[in-house]
C-alpha cells in the first residue's frame, strides 16, 4: 500500500524489546484506587455516590457532566472511603478530586452484559453504550469516544483510521495488546465502522517495527476490508494529523478536525475497549500499561487497573529507587515527571517510565541558540522552532500566532535535537498557556466592558427620569397657580361669581373619591385585615394584663381592662362593617 | 477650439491637469463624505486594550475616558491593574517608547483579586452595589449582600465605601484548569570554554 512521508521526524532509540520479553501480565489487586473525576478532555465527572458506601465491580461512581465528559466506574469492588482532592498525575503537581476505594479483595462484578444482538443495533444505540462506559481516547489525549464517533450528518466520514503507530519510545502497549488480542481489536473495530455508517475505507496504520503485530492482524483482516498499512518506523508518525497525511496523503487545515475531511481516528487500544463495552458490556475500567525502564528489574505490560497507585505499579516490578533518575509518565518524549508515585494510573496512561541515570540523565543547562536550524529540520509539522523560541522569549503572542504556536504538537523533537539542549517545547508550552490567558482575560475584559457601559447608560437613564418628573411636577405647581390666580380674576370680572369653579372642585373631588373607589374583593380584604388585627389587640391586652395581674396596681389594671374593652368595640364595629359590606355584596349580585 | 489646442500645445496639457485635478478632487470629496468615520477610532483601539476593571485608578472615571485622554496625549503608563503588558501594548499601538507604570498611580499587583462581603457584617446599606462600576454586587437595602465573583473585575472600588468594613479582596485561587506551563529556565549564556570550566 502507497504510504507518504512526514516532513522532519527523529530516529530515538526505540527501546522497545526490554518490555516485550514477557506476555500482558496482570497486577495483584492493589489496596486501595484512586479515581480522579477528570481523566479526559471535557467536564470532569460529578460523582453519584457516598462515602461508606458499598460498590461493586463496574458499578458507575460519577455521572458524565454534560455532553463533552465521560463518567467513571469502580475498577474493583470495594467500599467508597473518601472523595476529596489528591494529588494526580499532572505536570502541576496539583491536586484533582478523585474518589477513593478500598478494595474488599473479592474484585466481584456488577452484573453486565453486552448488547446481544450488536450486529444489528443503530449506531445511536452503540453510541449510547460507548459513552456509558467511559470510553475516553486512550492514545493520550482522552477525548470522549462518544463524542468523536458522533461527528453530525454534515460530516459524512469516508475513512476510519486506527491508530497502532506507537512510535514513541519505551511504549509497548498497543503493540503487546495487538500480539494477544488481535480478534477482539478486529472485532472492535467492526463495531467502530458500523457506527460510523461504514466508511469505504477502513485502515490500521502501524510502523514497520512491529512485526509480530502485523503478522497478528494480517490473517484476521482478509476479507473484512479493513487494510494494514505498514510504514517506516520514524518519530512522530503516530500524531493524528501525521498519520492521517502518512495513511492518505490528506492534510488537515489548521484548527480543523479530521471529521471536517470526512475522516476519523481511533487509537487501537480505544477500539479494544469498545468491544469490551459492547459486546462484554464491561466499562472502561482497565487499559494495557507499560511498565519499563533500567530501574526497574521487570519490564512488561500490565493489564492495570485503572486508579492503580504507580507505587502499587513499582513495587510489583523490583523498583530501584536509587538507580531513578525520574518517574515518567508517558514515554521519554512527550512524557512528562511524576513528583509523587502516589498519583493513579488513569485511562490515558499508556506507560510509566523509571529509567537510570545512564538511560535519561539529568537536563543539561540551556545555551544559547547557534541558529543551526536543526531544529526546522526536525518539526513534523514544518514550523519554525528557533523563530518561535525567540518570541516566546520575548512573549511576543502576535508574533508567535503568526507562526502557528498552536499547531506544535509538542511532540519534542525539536528539543530532542537541539544541540544547545534548549528545553523547546517547554517554552512553546508556556507560551501556549500565556496567549489562552490572555484570551480568556480578553473576554472577561470585554465583559466587563459591556456591563459598565450598560451600568453608565442605567445610572444616566435613571437621572434623566428623575430630572423628567421634577420638571412635570414644577410645571403642574405652575400651572395649578396660575388657575388659582385666574380665578379670582374671572370672579372680578364679574359674571358668574364662583359658580364655575365652585362646580370644578366638587367635580375634581368627586373624581378623586372614584379613582380612590376600590372594588368590592378589596373592600372585603380590608374589613378582613383590620378584624384579624383587632382580634390581635384584643388578645395582646388581655395577655397583658394576665401577666399584669399580679404586681401592678389597680389603677393599671383599670386602664389595661379599657384597653381590652376598646379593642373589643373596635373589634366588633369591625365585624358590623364588614357583615354590611357583605350583605350589600350579595344584594348587588342579586340585583 | 481644436486648432488653438493644436497651435498652443501647452493649453493641452494645461486642460488635461485642470480636468484631473477636478476629477480627482471630487473623488476625494465624495470619498470624504461617503466614507466619513464616526467618533475617534484610536480612542476605540486604546479602550480595547485597557483591562476593564473601571477601577480609576488612573485618576480618570473609567478605562474609556482614560483611553481617550490618552488619544489626547495624555500619558500611558497610569493603568496598575494593567501593568506593564497594557503599557507595552499601547506603546506599540501608538508607535511610542513604552515607560515603566508611574508608581503614583498604585503598583502592579501580582494575584488577581476579587471582592468578598462578610456575610454576617453586612448591614445592607447598598453602599458598595452603587459603588461598583459593572453591577456585580447583588442586594437591597437592609438585606444581605453578595458579590458575583465572575463579575468582579477586582477595581477595589467597593471597599472604601463600606461602612462596617465587611468587604475582602481575596486573590483569585488558580485550580488545575487555569494552570500552566512556567517559563522555562532562560537559557545560560556560557560558551563552551566556560562550560569546561564549570565542569
Amino acid at each position: 500500500m502507497k504510504t507518504w512521508v512526514t516532513p522532519g521526524g527523529v530516529h530515538p532509540p526505540e527501546n522497545k524489546h526490554q518490555s516485550l520479553t514477557l506476555p500482558i501480565g496482570t497486577l495483584p489487586l492493589p489496596e486501595k484506587l484512586l479515581i480522579p473525576l477528570s481523566q479526559h478532555i471535557g467536564a470532569a465527572a460529578t460523582p453519584c455516590i457516598e462515602v461508606g458506601k458499598k460498590v461493586l465491580k463496574g458499578q458507575v461512581i460519577a455521572h458524565a457532566t454534560g455532553p463533552v465528559s465521560v463518567p467513571m466506574h469502580a475498577p474493583t469492588s470495594g467500599t467508597i472511603t473518601a472523595i476529596e482532592h489528591r494529588p494526580i498525575a499532572h505536570s502541576s503537581g496539583m491536586l484533582a478530586p478523585c474518589i477513593e476505594i478500598t478494595s474488599d479483595g473479592r474484585d466481584k462484578w456488577k452484573k453486565h452484559e453486552g448488547i446481544a444482538d450488536y450486529e444489528h443495533a443503530s449506531p445511536s444505540t452503540l453510541l449510547k453504550a460507548v459513552a456509558d462506559a467511559g470510553i475516553a481516547g486512550m492514545g493520550g489525549a482522552g477525548f470522549p469516544s462518544a463524542v468523536k464517533l458522533n461527528p453530525g450528518r454534515q460530516r459524512p466520514i469516508h475513512t476510519l483510521i486506527v491508530n497502532a503507530t506507537e512510535c514513541e519510545p519505551y511504549i509497548t502497549a498497543d503493540d503487546s495488546a495487538i500480539r494477544e488480542r488481535a480478534a477482539e481489536i478486529i472485532e472492535g473495530i467492526g463495531i467502530l465502522s458500523q457506527i460510523l455508517g461504514n466508511p469505504s475505507n477502513i485502515l490500521i496504520g502501524i510502523e514497520d517495527n512491529k512485526p509480530e503485530a502485523i503478522a497478528a492482524l494480517e490473517p484476521l483482516v482478509l476479507d473484512t476490508g479493513i487494510r494494514v498499512a505498514s510504514f517506516p518506523t520514524k518519530y512522530p508518525s503516530g500524531g493524528e494529523k501525521q498519520l492521517i497525511y502518512i495513511l492518505t496523503g490528506k492534510e488537515i487545515p489548521s484548527g480543523d478536525l479530521p471529521a471536517d475531511i470526512g475522516m476519523v481516528c481511533v487509537n487501537i487500544g480505544t477500539t479494544y475497549a469498545i468491544k469490551r463495552a459492547i459486546v462484554n458490556g464491561e466499562p472502561l475500567i482497565s487499559r494495557v500499561t507499560t511498565m519499563t525502564g533500567d530501574a526497574c528489574g521487570i519490564n512488561r505490560n500490565y493489564d492495570t487497573l485503572i486508579g492503580t497507585p504507580v507505587s502499587h505499579m513499582l513495587a510489583h516490578s523490583e523498583f530501584n529507587e536509587q538507580a531513578c533518575s525520574r518517574l515518567v509518565m508517558g514515554g521519554p518524549m512527550m512524557g512528562f515527571s511524576l513528583t509523587s508515585s502516589d498519583v493513579p494510573i488513569v485511562k490515558t496512561t499508556n506507560c510509566i517510565l523509571a529509567p537510570s541515570y545512564d538511560e535519561i540523565p539529568d537536563d543539561e543547562p540551556a545555551q544559547a541558540c547557534i541558529r543551526c536550524g536543526m531544529c526546522a529540520e526536525a518539526c513534523p509539522v514544518s514550523l519554525l522552532p528557533q523563530q518561535l523560541f525567540w518570541y516566546s522569549q520575548a512573549d511576543d503572542q502576535e508574533r508567535l500566532e503568526a507562526h502557528n504556536l498552536f499547531d506544535c504538537i509538542e511532540c519534542g523533537a525539536c528539543s530532542y535535537v537541539c544541540p544547545s539542549n534548549i528545553p523547546l517545547v517547554q517554552h512553546y508550552r508556556h507560551s501556549k498557556g500565556e496567549i489562552q490567558k490572555a484570551r480568556a482575560e480578553k473576554i472577561r475584559s470585554d465583559h466587563a466592558r459591556e456591563r459598565f457601559e450598560f451600568h453608565q447608560q442605567r445610572i444616566e437613564q435613571a437621572d434623566k427620569d428623575k430630572e423628567a418628573k421634577r420638571a412635570a411636577r414644577r410645571e403642574a405647581a405652575e400651572q395649578a397657580k396660575a388657575k388659582a390666580k385666574a380665578a379670582p380674576d374671572s370672579a372680578a370680572a364679574g359674571g358668574n361669581p364662583m359658580g364655575g369653579s365652585a362646580a370644578d372642585i366638587i367635580a375634581a373631588a368627586q373624581a378623586r373619591a372614584a379613582a380612590k373607589q376600590v372594588s368590592p374583593e378589596q373592600q372585603q380584604a380590608k374589613f378582613e385585615r383590620s378584624i384579624a388585627g383587632a382580634e390581635m389587640r384584643v388578645q395582646m391586652a388581655e395577655e397583658k394584663l394576665a401577666t399584669a395581674s399580679d404586681s401592678s396596681t389597680d389603677e393599671q389594671k383599670n386602664i389595661l381592662n379599657a384597653a381590652i374593652e376598646g379593642a373589643k368595640q373596635k373589634l366588633e364595629q369591625a365585624k358590623a362593617r364588614l357583615a354590611e359590606h357583605v350583605e350589600q355584596q350579595n344584594g348587588e349580585q342579586v340585583d | 477650439m481644436i486648432d488653438t489646442i493644436a497651435q498652443y500645445p501647452i493649453l493641452a496639457a494645461l486642460i488635461a491637469l485642470v480636468g484631473l485635478g477636478i476629477l480627482f478632487g471630487g473623488l476625494l470629496g465624495f470619498a470624504a463624505e461617503k466614507f466619513k468615520v464616526e467618533g475617534d477610532p484610536i480612542v476605540e483601539q486604546i479602550d480595547e486594550l485597557l483591562p476593564q476593571t473601571q477601577c480609576g485608578q488612573c485618576g480618570f472615571p473609567g478605562c474609556k475616558p482614560y483611553a481617550e485622554s490618552i488619544a489626547n496625549g495624555d500619558a500611558i503608563n497610569k493603568c496598575p491593574p494593567g501593568g506593564q503588558t497594557t503599557i507595552n501594548a499601547i506603546a506599540s499601538l501608538l508607535d511610542v517608547p513604552a515607560p515603566e507604570l508611574d508608581a503614583e498611580h498604585g503598583e502592579e499587583a501580582d494575584l488577581k483579586t476579587v471582592a468578598y462581603i462578610r456575610e454576617d457584617e453586612c448591614i445592607g446599606c447598598t453602599k458598595c452595589i452603587q459603588a461598583c462600576p459593572v453591577d456585580a454586587i447583588l442586594g437591597a437595602a437592609k438585606l444581605m449582600h453578595t458579590v458575583i465573583a465572575d463579575e468582579c473585575t477586582g477595581c477595589d472600588l467597593c471597599v472604601e465605601p463600606c461602612p462596617v468594613d465587611c468587604i475582602d479582596m481575596l486573590p483569585v485561587e488558580e485550580g488545575i484548569k487555569e494552570w500552566h506551563w512556567p517559563a522555562p529556565v532562560a537559557p545560560a549564556n556560557l560558551i563552551a570554554s566556560d562550560r569546561r570550566a564549570t565542569q
